[in-house]
């Protein structure tokens, strides 16, 4: 009995994941198809010298890497308080600003400078959190309504931090952020999504901050009856986020060395959200699972490369991202898989019933 | 209970901050105002003689925030209709069109000599117009052309992006290029700027003078074009140019070509060309690592100035501002000085 509940359990966990795993592999199968050379891994010698590792592979794996962070603090965001929050790019882009005024602000670019300016940027995305969070859990707004304030005015407000136009940042160690450390094959943003997850991995290890995340998202009134506080997971839930956005917007400035307001993580909030759905979380808060989530921003990273590489029409790439993915969502949905147990259950059922009648 | 606070605490907060910002607006308002009469007050006490009068002029335009190029169009308003140079400036700034038009309004009533108009929106400014016309205000309009009949202004300096575009991709063909194979990043579909500089490229593409590597809109999104270019670099294409729409996905296609070691610049294998002239950019020509930028030239207000003080003639009302584009090989620190935008 209990084994067979083990084993129930284990293919429930495996059922959130399965939709992403699947997708990655048609993505994956579909490239080796149209081009084996699809995933072939290089090291090339960059124009400083360095040895580091190239290939499409290498391309959505690094390329993937803001939208993983933003989606595990989203994930976290959505499983807390039902509701997402679509104010990450702007958020990202004050975040970025910051980050690019403090070390304009120095004489000199050096390793504690460097660390100091992502501190304030931590702290600065962190208040705009907090002030998310506050309309959110304590004021009860629906969150897409709450952080549609951010989404309008983040973005001006990353033009006021540095006045305009796009100030550039000439530093090794910036450019190390969004790029490599030397010595080091491996792009540095993959390098920082690890680290991430396995902060993640920890929290959820030595706190019961997974626990009293679901069960605030579940139902609020019962968790606070159980003496949780929703109103405080629903913000610390935001403020991580806040971390996520601070991180994700730095690696964005490191990658290119300059903090451009408008186009900074340009539409990532969307893709966050998709990236979340398509891991197979509720959208209405309650369990999670943040590998799921992280899985899911690799498949829609596959899916741009993908497009890019088979060169298809800039205009184009839009409404084919679109068909694939209402294929996944779909074929996520409640409905789609309950029919699906319903037609699997049907199938044990007669398979039982004719060995029931040879035997 | 509780929640009936919340909600009240709510409507407080949205009733404050609606009058928050209706106090900014009209403070900035009145500000402005303050302003006006403020050097009204001071022309009055500092000029008595009548040949130290000051031309007033006033600006509707957009507001610096907008763009690098508006930031660069609003200084360069405010430095050529200075004092110094015989005007009394009064300038409005606002993405909206009824906004803009309330201030034209504001500065016929009083009583400015020449109106300067960029509009948010190409319709609805007839009445302004005419009401300016029979005030005996000149209307001068620049950067935008607004929807009237072309007796209601004097002259439109504006931009022509085709033009802008052509000039790119003419310097491009003096390379001389035994093979021209062409990663171009578009900007955001269907904007201006990206219409007229992808429409001298296409051209090229379609007599089979240059060939299409690969063409994809980057949005103007510097981390996209990067992504663009490594996966021509990863697919092993042959390429020789980069025509970014501008700088910012021009920088982004550098950065993928340097981390893959591919040598750039002038003399080099790759050449890159970007569009908006920004500082920065241009400091890149001056190191030799990218080769052409084009600019959609946001100096209107000498040539502007040049008619108000009768040293140009119009002759066609719609005057095209010439556009610049720099070779690495020629640019001057003293160009970047003049012509940069940003810092």
């Amino acid at each position: 009995m209990s084994k067979k509940a083990a084993k129930k359990g284990f293919t429930a966990g495996l059922g959130q994941l399965t939709i992403p795993l699947v997708a990655i592999a048609i993505l994956v199968i579909f490239n080796l198809i149209r081009d084996p050379s699809f995933f072939s891994i290089e090291i090339k010698h960059n124009i400083d010298g360095n040895s580091v590792l190239a290939g499409n592979l290498i391309t959505v794996i690094n390329g993937a890497s803001e939208l993983a962070i933003l989606a595990m603090g989203m994930t976290l965001v959505t499983a807390a308080c039902g509701g997402q929050d679509i104010s990450v790019g702007a958020a990202a882009a004050i975040a970025g600003s910051v980050f690019v005024k403090v070390l304009k602000s120095g004489a000199s670019i050096n390793a504690g400078t460097v660390i100091l300016a992502f501190l304030l940027a931590c702290i600065v995305a962190m208040i705009f959190g907090a002030f998310n969070g506050t309309l959110v859990a304590v004021f009860n707004i629906q969150p897409m309504i709450a952080t549609l304030i951010l989404y309008t005015c983040g973005r001006s407000i990353a033009y006021w931090i540095n006045g305009g136009a796009t100030p550039t940042v000439d530093s090794g160690i910036v450019k190390a952020i969004g790029g490599f450390i030397p010595g080091v094959p491996i792009p540095t943003p993959v390098i920082i999504v690890v680290v991430m997850a396995i902060i993640f991995k920890l929290l959820f290890h030595f706190t019961s901050l997974e626990l009293l995340t679901q069960s605030v998202g579940i139902n609020g009134s019962a968790a606070r009856l159980n003496g949780i506080n929703p109103t405080f997971i629903k913000l610390l839930s935001f403020i991580i986020l806040g971390v996520c956005v601070s991180v994700a917007g730095c690696i964005g400035v490191g990658r290119l060395g300059l903090i451009n307001h408008e186009t900074l993580l340009l539409d990532v909030e969307m893709d966050t959200i998709l990236a979340v759905a398509i891991g197979g979380n509720n959208l209405g808060g309650g369990k999670f699972k943040i590998l799921g989530s992280i899985i899911g921003a690799y498949v829609i990273q596959t899916l741009t490369i993908t497009l890019y590489a088979m060169n298809v029409s800039s205009t184009d790439v839009k409404a084919y991202k679109a068909i694939v993915i209402i294929l996944l969502v779909v074929i996520g949905s409640p409905v789609v898989k309950k029919k699906f147990e319903k037609f699997m259950a049907g199938r044990a059922s007669k398979k039982a019933a004719s060995e029931a009648k040879g035997a | 209970m509780k929640k009936r606070f919340n909600v009240l605490l709510l409507a407080a907060i949205l009733v404050l901050s609606f009058a928050l910002s209706a106090c900014s607006s009209s403070s900035s308002d009145n500000k402005s105002t303050e302003a006006t009469k403020g050097t009204e007050a001071t022309k009055s006490t500092e000029a008595p003689k009548p040949a130290d009068k000051l031309i007033k002029v006033g600006v509707v335009n957009n507001p610096p925030s907008e763009s690098g190029y508006r930031e660069a169009n609003v200084k360069d308003m405010e430095a050529v209709f200075s004092k110094d140079n015989g005007y009394e400036l009064k300038t409005a700034y606002s993405l909206k069109n009824d906004e803009q038009l309330q201030a034209a309004q504001g500065f016929i009533t009083d009583g400015v000599e020449y109106l300067l108009i960029s509009a948010a929106e190409t319709t609805g400014w007839d009445e302004v117009l005419k009401k300016a016309k029979e005030a005996g205000i000149k209307v001068y309009l620049f950067d935008r052309m607004i929807d009237v009949s072309e007796d209601l202004y004097e002259a439109a300096v504006v931009s022509d992006m085709a033009k802008e575009g052509d000039t790119a991709v003419q310097w491009l063909l003096d390379q001389k290029l035994d093979e021209y194979n062409v990663i171009h990043i578009q900007g955001a579909m269907g904007s201006d700027a990206q219409i007229g500089r992808t429409g001298a490229l296409d051209k090229q593409f379609e007599s089979g003078k240059m060939n299409k590597v690969v063409q994809q809109t980057a949005t103007w999104d510097e981390a996209e074009a990067k992504k663009i270019v490594e996966t021509v670099i990863n697919s092993g294409k042959d390429f020789n140019v980069i025509y970014a729409e501008n700088d910012g996905m021009a920088k982004g296609a550098v950065a993928a070509l340097d981390e893959a070691g591919i040598k750039h610049g002038v003399g080099e294998k790759v050449i890159v060309m970007g569009f908006d002239c920004n500082k920065w950019a241009l400091r890149e020509l001056l190191a030799q690592k990218w080769n052409y930028d084009g600019q959609c030239s946001p100096f209107q207000a000498q040539i502007i100035s040049d008619i108000i003080q009768g040293k140009k003639t119009v002759t066609d009302k719609k005057i095209i501002n010439e556009e610049k584009g720099f070779d690495a090989k020629t640019l001057t620190q003293a160009d970047i000085d003049t012509y940069g935008l940003g810092e």
